[in-house]
């Protein structure tokens, strides 16, 4: 099977559309009809195939598009991809799971040969053919890290462990929701997600830090975030906020359906091996309301997680503004019928 | 924790006491690499338990082709080093697991100096590969009652950076010495007896050394002891931990779930609630706090045993 | 003015427990002129502390540099602004060995600023010792701009280089040394709340 590559836009005219395949491989995040913070942790990678679990490093039809959005955002802001200078090596980590991990997975769009440490990739979709001497970052015309992400979807965030913490010492992050890498790379856990509300009193993240440090190698695991945006926009940074901010107050009952996108991450938890640094990729897929309509399981559910959720988390998910006129139009889909259980389409 | 199946290619005898065994895949793959200070944990099944012990690796940690580890045999131990030197073979497929670091160098630091002492060697042997590949600068000093028992000696490169100190030749170690007018930035690093990890911490405090420079590991086995009882507080099952048998050990033959890494009373992974005891927890382990200790409501069963009446565990 | 103790924040947040005396070992002093009296304080609770100690006062008046030089440092160097400072302070961390205490004493901006160069140069957090002293004037970088906004003291405020009204967040980055301001009117240009002095 090739696959087909959409031409398409995250900003300006907004051409990204989600092929009916896509919207059935859309990774869902509730496998009930209603939502409170879990940590839904599951092994990583495996799952049904085609679907996005199946895969380390799921590759869709929006690859290559999602590649371009991100030269524009590095082109204006470089920032954005950052690596404090102890942490070259786990760019080096990263760079080899993603290049093996693809070439595997994806024989057909990368391939990977390797004669020691002179290694030879190429990427298909992205017109790349690199050879160089890994562990020599003089052979790249960049670092691992922001080498290897120009080519891999999703934000990337590095961190380092000591002192019983892990550190965000280094991340290519492009995509992200209302965090900027440029100031909080440096710090350890808890000041890096402080601005959270609530949830260092619920003890969350305590739990996440116990679970991450613990995630060791050739053992990987992912879990489902969610939340909501206005316009399928990947740079939805507070660098930005000013440009995007108004786009949010633009939803009406008559464009809510196709202006209005559930964002879902992807989250992937990895031990890298010589850095022993943790990897967390943050991949993010976008839906209309729309187009998940055409899954009626999905609007049945969707519905009633929208419109039982605790205000708090429509309040910091961004979505209250507009969370009346979002309910109002999955309630047509919704007849009351029960839903199976688990994420998947009917 | 994924577990790998490898062969033994090489036992060798490094000192009277210390053996270095060579384990690779069976079919020639490449295991996973690793970083400096790792470990694995080998199983030793006699019997119906399943003993695990944690050895540090010892070979090149971006070398793929092997792992090495070396086992200093320990008699009045429960049983664990003693069947690596009396059972293990060349040709023979053990289990183990993959690679974790709980000693892991701290890249940030302008140098490094590391601290053996005796066995505590190990860690380090990777440790100084990953240095030299990172063009770090690092200075190492190993200390050892005598030359014959200085098993490290084979397997350490000579080097101006490297000292070796042989107290029986008068060479002793002088810690004041070597952590005195370091540049601002340092960070050191000790593994040997636990008098020895004491000794850097303090001197290293009395010249002012953050806390946070200060790295150790103790890695040591579950000691044996009295065979005691135990109570699974969610089946109400009384479990009997024998002599040469860990808590930890005794609730895995029992089937009981418990999470664990290290098995060196390190990691904090197999921490327990205690839901009730009458009588004396025995801890052995580096993770619980002397506050912890004292209030015995909670222990870490891959390293502690317990005297008394009766001892129930939440799990 | 004494220590000044601030209100319970977010973890992202420094808090500023005070200067203790770590004896006669060496030092490296930063303080601004309200910082200096914490300085005077430190050597008051022990006078040993200064024997091996380098002062830097940072835009400090005539008569605080002659107080403090009664104190009888090791040495005393005076610069008008953090900038200046700069390159001084860095060759003494430079030329510093394990065991230099620094300690920190003044505004938010200067132990903001400090620390970020001394982690920098390898010094670990827990060898830092600060106390805040003075006006409670933050030090924020501007999300959008990046550029850096000394002595805000009112939320929101307007941004010094690229003129957005930014509210002021506690989320502190030590490594910049900086607040974090974000634009107050995002999603509704114009709708700005009411302005308010920020609190300890």
């Amino acid at each position: 099977m090739t696959m087909q590559f959409n031409d398409e836009t995250f900003r300006g005219d907004y051409t990204f559309h989600n092929s009916p395949e896509a919207i059935r491989r859309f990774p869902f995040p509730f496998d009930r009809d209603s939502y409170a913070y879990s940590v839904n942790i599951e092994q990583h990678p495996g799952g049904p195939a085609g679907s996005p679990f199946e895969f380390a490093f799921d590759v869709d039809e929006h690859y290559v598009a999602e590649m371009n959005d991100r030269a524009i955002t590095l082109a204006d802001d470089p920032m954005r991809c950052q690596s404090l200078p102890h942490m070259e090596l786990a760019g080096w980590d990263l760079l080899e799971l993603i290049m093996v991990s693809k070439a595997r997975d994806y024989p057909e769009l990368f391939s990977l040969s390797r004669d020691g440490t002179s290694w030879h990739w190429i990427n298909k979709p992205l017109g790349i053919e690199q050879r160089f001497t890994f562990l020599d970052a003089t052979t790249l015309p960049c670092g691992p890290l922001e080498y290897i992400t120009r080519q891999a979807q999703g934000d990337f965030a590095l961190l380092h462990e000591r002192e019983g913490n892990l550190w965000l010492d280094a991340g290519m992050i492009t995509s992200q929701a209302d965090w900027s890498l440029d100031f909080d790379v440096g710090m350890n856990f808890f000041e890096w997600h402080a601005p959270v509300p609530k949830a260092r009193k619920m003890g969350v993240f305590d739990k996440a830090l116990k679970f991450l440090l613990a995630v060791t190698q050739e053992q990987s695991y992912r879990r489902l975030n969610w939340t909501m945006t206005v316009n399928p926009r990947l740079d939805t940074s507070p660098e930005n906020y000013h440009k995007w901010g108004p786009e949010k107050r633009t939803i009406t009952p008559e464009n809510v359906g196709a202006k209005q996108f559930l964002r879902v991450e992807l989250q992937t938890f990895w031990r890298l091996p010589r850095s022993n640094a943790l990897a967390f990729p943050i991949r993010c897929y976008l839906c209309s309301l729309e187009d998940l309509a055409s899954q009626p399981k999905w609007a049945r559910r969707l519905h009633r997680v929208l419109r039982d959720i605790d205000p708090d988390l429509a309040e910091y998910k961004g979505f209250a503004v507009n969370q009346e006129m979002i309910v109002k139009y999955l309630a047509q889909f919704d007849d009351g019928a029960e839903t199976s259980p688990g994420i998947f389409p009917d | 924790m994924k577990k790998l199946v490898v062969k033994v290619t090489e036992v060798e005898a490094l000192s009277p006491l210390v053996k270095r065994f060579r384990f690779e895949d069976p079919k020639g793959a490449a295991l996973p690499v690793f970083s400096g200070g790792a470990h694995i944990t080998v199983e030793m099944p006699e019997g119906e338990t399943i003993r695990r012990n944690s050895y540090s690796l010892i070979s090149d940690p971006y070398d793929g082709s092997a792992y090495e580890i070396a086992v200093r045999r320990e008699d009045m131990g429960r049983g664990g080093s003693r069947y690596m030197h009396t059972r293990v073979q060349v040709g023979d497929e053990i289990t183990i697991s993959a690679p974790a670091n709980l000693f892991q160098l701290d890249l940030r630091a302008r140098k490094h100096i590391l601290i053996a002492g005796g066995i505590g060697i190990t860690p380090f042997l990777s440790q100084l590969r990953q240095l030299d590949m990172e063009q770090k600068p690092f200075e190492l000093h190993y200390a050892a009652r005598s030359r014959a028992e200085a098993a490290g000696l084979k397997l350490l490169p000579e080097a101006a950076h490297i000292h070796v100190h042989i107290s029986e030749e008068g060479a002793r170690m002088d810690l004041g010495a070597i952590l005195d007018g370091q540049p601002l930035g340092t960070h050191v690093y000790t593994c040997g007896p636990d008098g020895l990890i004491k000794a850097v911490a303090d001197q290293a405090a009395r010249l002012g050394w953050p806390k946070t420079a200060v790295h150790s590991e103790a890695f040591i086995a579950p000691p044996p002891g009295e065979p005691f009882e135990v109570v699974v507080r969610s089946s109400g099952q009384t479990i009997t931990v024998k002599a040469d048998q860990s808590l930890l050990e005794a609730l895995e033959a029992a089937k009981v779930e418990i999470d664990y890494s290290c098995r060196g009373g390190a990691c904090g992974r197999c921490q327990t609630h205690v839901t009730a005891c009458d009588g004396r927890i025995e801890h052995n382990d580096h993770w619980l706090s002397e506050d912890e200790r004292a209030e015995q409501k909670t222990i870490m069963p891959c390293m502690s045993r317990f005297k008394g009446a009766r001892l129930e565990l939440d799990l | 003015m004494p220590k000044t103790v601030f209100s319970p924040s977010i973890d992202s947040r420094p808090t500023y427990p005070g200067l203790v005396s770590q004896g006669a070992v060496p030092g490296i002093m930063v303080a601004d002129d309200a910082g200096a009296a914490a300085l005077i304080d430190l050597a008051t609770s022990d006078a040993s502390v200064m024997d091996r100690a380098h002062v830097l006062l940072i835009g400090g008046a005539e008569t605080t540099a002659t107080r403090l030089g009664n104190l009888t440092p090791k040495a005393l160097h005076s610069a008008p602004d953090l900038e200046a400072a700069a390159p001084l302070f860095d060759s003494l961390l430079l030329d510093a060995r394990m065991g230099t205490q620094l300690y920190l004493a003044g505004s938010e901006g200067l132990i903001g600023f400090a620390t970020a160069r001394a982690t920098a140069a390898g010094l670990p957090l827990d060898a830092i010792q600060s106390e805040h002293r003075g006006p409670i004037g933050r030090r924020m970088k501007c999300v959008h701009c990046k550029g850096i906004t000394e002595d805000v003291l009112t939320d929101p405020f307007t941004c010094s280089h690229c003129g957005l009204t930014l509210f002021v967040r506690d989320h502190f980055s030590r490594r910049l040394g900086v607040f974090q301001g974000v634009c107050v009117d995002a999603e509704t240009p114009g709708d700005i709340p009411e302005t308010v002095e920020i609190r300890a």
